[in-house]
């Protein structure tokens, strides 16, 4: 009985949301007075002993030509024959792009209840119940799973990296690697940019900016911030944005730390894919916007004006200028 | 070519998000119900243009769900579609829902299954890869665009910070989202056309549900805005550097 952590990379480097499954299965596997374990499948460049400071004590480490690239048929068949080999309870998986293909194919294959969009560990006084958000956040339930085995998918964002000091032995395993019936032919990815769904700060902006010519401001603002940007949806639908910014319950969802909303009315369908953010800041000329309800500080005034004044503030405060 | 487009029922996206029977149900006294904007908006819209490209397609829209269902399928099919299916059975939990969605797979014959990449109330974002592993199928997940040529389906979809293109030869199962097709509002022909199509309706197959919602909840709610004023933008930063500590 163990708890098996599925540890994801970009680029050869561990994704943030895995650091956050890794130690998010470690204090459930201390819970559970059992052990953490995590699996790599394919190759990365960092150094996976190193693993052990969020609390992992052992990593496998799989390499085959047919794990190179991400195909969720192929990972699922080789994460299950792990999950059967160490004799794995419990699967975390980051709830991200990877883990939203993998966790519910795992569930079926190996007979593990899921639960998808985890945001706490679970209550194990009475079975095992996983609190979860529902309805784009607007609501949680408590999830009990009723199976032997069981599969979460932790929300990005939603617990904290812990870092300590121990050192993880790496391992490999021997495993039946079937070949990919998908076959990768271009990638485009934009790299440095800060991830929408995994960063700490969102700047977001909506029609009150007018027009795309006038998002340098925003642009600016989010750089001194070291932040991803998005955007509300009507602004991605006229085209003035790329698809991947919108945010909101029919877009990506967020749990940033800070999300700083600009010239967005704060519709409840936005509201909805935003609201986990710890922080939400407000900048909109008319008072009576409802995103004021929902937030934590607000300016009422013109974006105009006050985001090029945001930022030279924030520069100032970080020393950069 | 056959494609299935799963087809899940949601709240609207202004309903009121309350629970009744000690928190354990979704209230739905006066709630309006749509097509899940996923389903309806990418996976259904890009089925109907794939056809309007190559008519020798057939699409056929599938809902677990009970009679109560029947207005927002007929909505479905005024979009396009040839016939339903509706599945009669209460959607317990996203295993049993699969469940019936690979069986109708397997005896209709499917190459191409399409769904929403989550729906806007259980934000489970299950059924696709559920569905995949029970036939054995290939999945992409997030899936931003979508093309057919003869026997191989090329799918754009999401990664962390960018897209990527893959091929994959069919049958597969592709979760739709954003990116893929533009919405849209259905025609007087297709609303008519929509009441004489086919709507077949199956029994269930046995699966036992792996999971179930103990209890409901709502957030807390927030303490409410420290507003500040347009000539104080210093003081909001210095807010969020010292008392949120989130700069
Ligand atoms: C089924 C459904 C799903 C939806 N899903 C989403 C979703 O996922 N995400 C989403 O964002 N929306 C979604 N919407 C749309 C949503 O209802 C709103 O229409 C949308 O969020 C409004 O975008 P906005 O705030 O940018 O624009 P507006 O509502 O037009 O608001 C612009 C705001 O900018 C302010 N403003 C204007 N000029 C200035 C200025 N110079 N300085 C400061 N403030 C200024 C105005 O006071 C106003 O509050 C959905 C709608 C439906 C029906």
């Amino acid at each position: 009985m163990s708890v098996l952590i599925f540890i994801d990379h970009t680029s050869g480097m561990i994704k943030k949301a895995s650091r956050e499954a890794i130690s998010y299965g470690a204090q459930l596997a201390a819970q559970l007075g059992t052990t953490a374990e995590g699996v790599l499948l394919g190759n990365v460049a960092e150094d996976l002993s190193a693993l052990g400071q969020h609390g992992v004590q052992k990593v496998y480490h799989l390499q085959h030509t047919n794990l190179d690239h991400f195909d969720a048929q192929v990972y699922t068949k080789v994460l299950a024959q792990v999950a059967d080999q160490t004799g794995a309870q419990v699967l975390v998986f980051s709830n991200n792009t990877s883990g939203k293909a993998l966790a519910p194919a795992l569930s079926v294959r190996l007979k593990a209840g899921l639960v998808s969009g985890a945001v706490s560990l679970p209550d194990t006084s009475n079975g095992f119940v996983v609190k979860k958000n529902v309805f784009s956040g607007k609501a949680f339930a408590n999830v009990a799973v009723t199976t032997e085995r069981k599969v979460i998918a932790l929300n990005v964002n939603a617990f904290t990296i812990t870092t300590g000091t121990g050192t993880a032995e790496v391992a490999s395993l021997n495993v039946d690697v079937p070949a990919p019936k998908t076959r990768v032919i271009s990638k485009d990815k934009s790299s440095g940019k800060v991830t929408l769904s995994e960063a700490e700060v969102v700047v977001s902006a909506g029609r009150g900016l007018k027009g795309p010519e006038n998002w340098g401001i925003v642009e600016e603002l989010a750089t001194a911030l070291d932040a991803a940007l998005a955007c509300s949806r009507p602004v991605a639908d006229a085209h003035w944005r790329p698809h991947s910014e919108h945010v909101g319950q029919t877009g990506v969802a967020i749990a940033p730390n800070l999300y700083v909303a600009a010239g967005i009315s704060g519709a409840i369908q936005h509201l909805a894919g935003v609201n986990r953010s710890k922080v939400i800041v407000v900048i909109n000329k008319d008072p009576e916007a409802p995103f004021f309800k929902a937030a934590d500080y607000g300016i009422v005034g013109d974006v105009f004006e006050i985001l090029p004044k945001f930022t030279e503030a924030v520069k100032k405060v970080k020393g950069v200028a | 070519m056959k494609i299935l487009v799963c087809i899940s029922k949601t709240p609207d996206t202004t309903a009121k998000i309350a629970f009744t029977d000690n928190n354990t149900k979704f209230a739905e006294a006066g709630v309006q119900w749509i097509i899940n904007p996923y389903d309806e908006w990418y996976a259904l819209v890009r089925a109907i243009e794939l056809k309007e490209a190559n008519p020798a397609i057939t699409i056929h829209l599938l809902h677990v769900g009970g009679t109560d269902s029947e207005p927002i399928i007929r909505k479905a099919l005024a979009l396009g579609g040839d016939e339903a299916i509706r599945v009669n059975a209460d959607p317990t939990d996203s295993y049993f829902v699969a469940a019936q969605i690979a069986e109708v797979v397997r005896s209709g014959g499917y190459d191409l299954v399409l769904t929403g990449k989550e729906t806007i109330d259980y934000n489970n974002g299950a059924i696709g890869g559920m569905v995949a592993e029970l036939l054995d199928f290939p999945y992409v997940a997030l899936a931003t665009g979508l093309n057919v040529e003869g026997s191989t389906a090329t799918v754009k979809r999401e990664i962390e910070g960018g897209e990527e293109t893959v091929e994959v030869s069919l049958p597969v199962v592709v979760g739709c989202q954003k990116g893929m097709a533009e919405a849209r509002i259905p025609n007087m022909r297709g609303i008519m056309a929509a009441r004489t199509k086919p709507l077949k309706v199956t029994e269930p197959v046995a699966a036992e549900p792996l999971t179930l919602v103990a209890e409901f909840g709502m957030p807390p709610a927030k303490a409410g805005v420290k507003l500040l004023s347009a000539d104080n933008v210093e003081e909001l930063v210095r807010l969020l550097h010292e008392e949120a500590r989130v700069i």
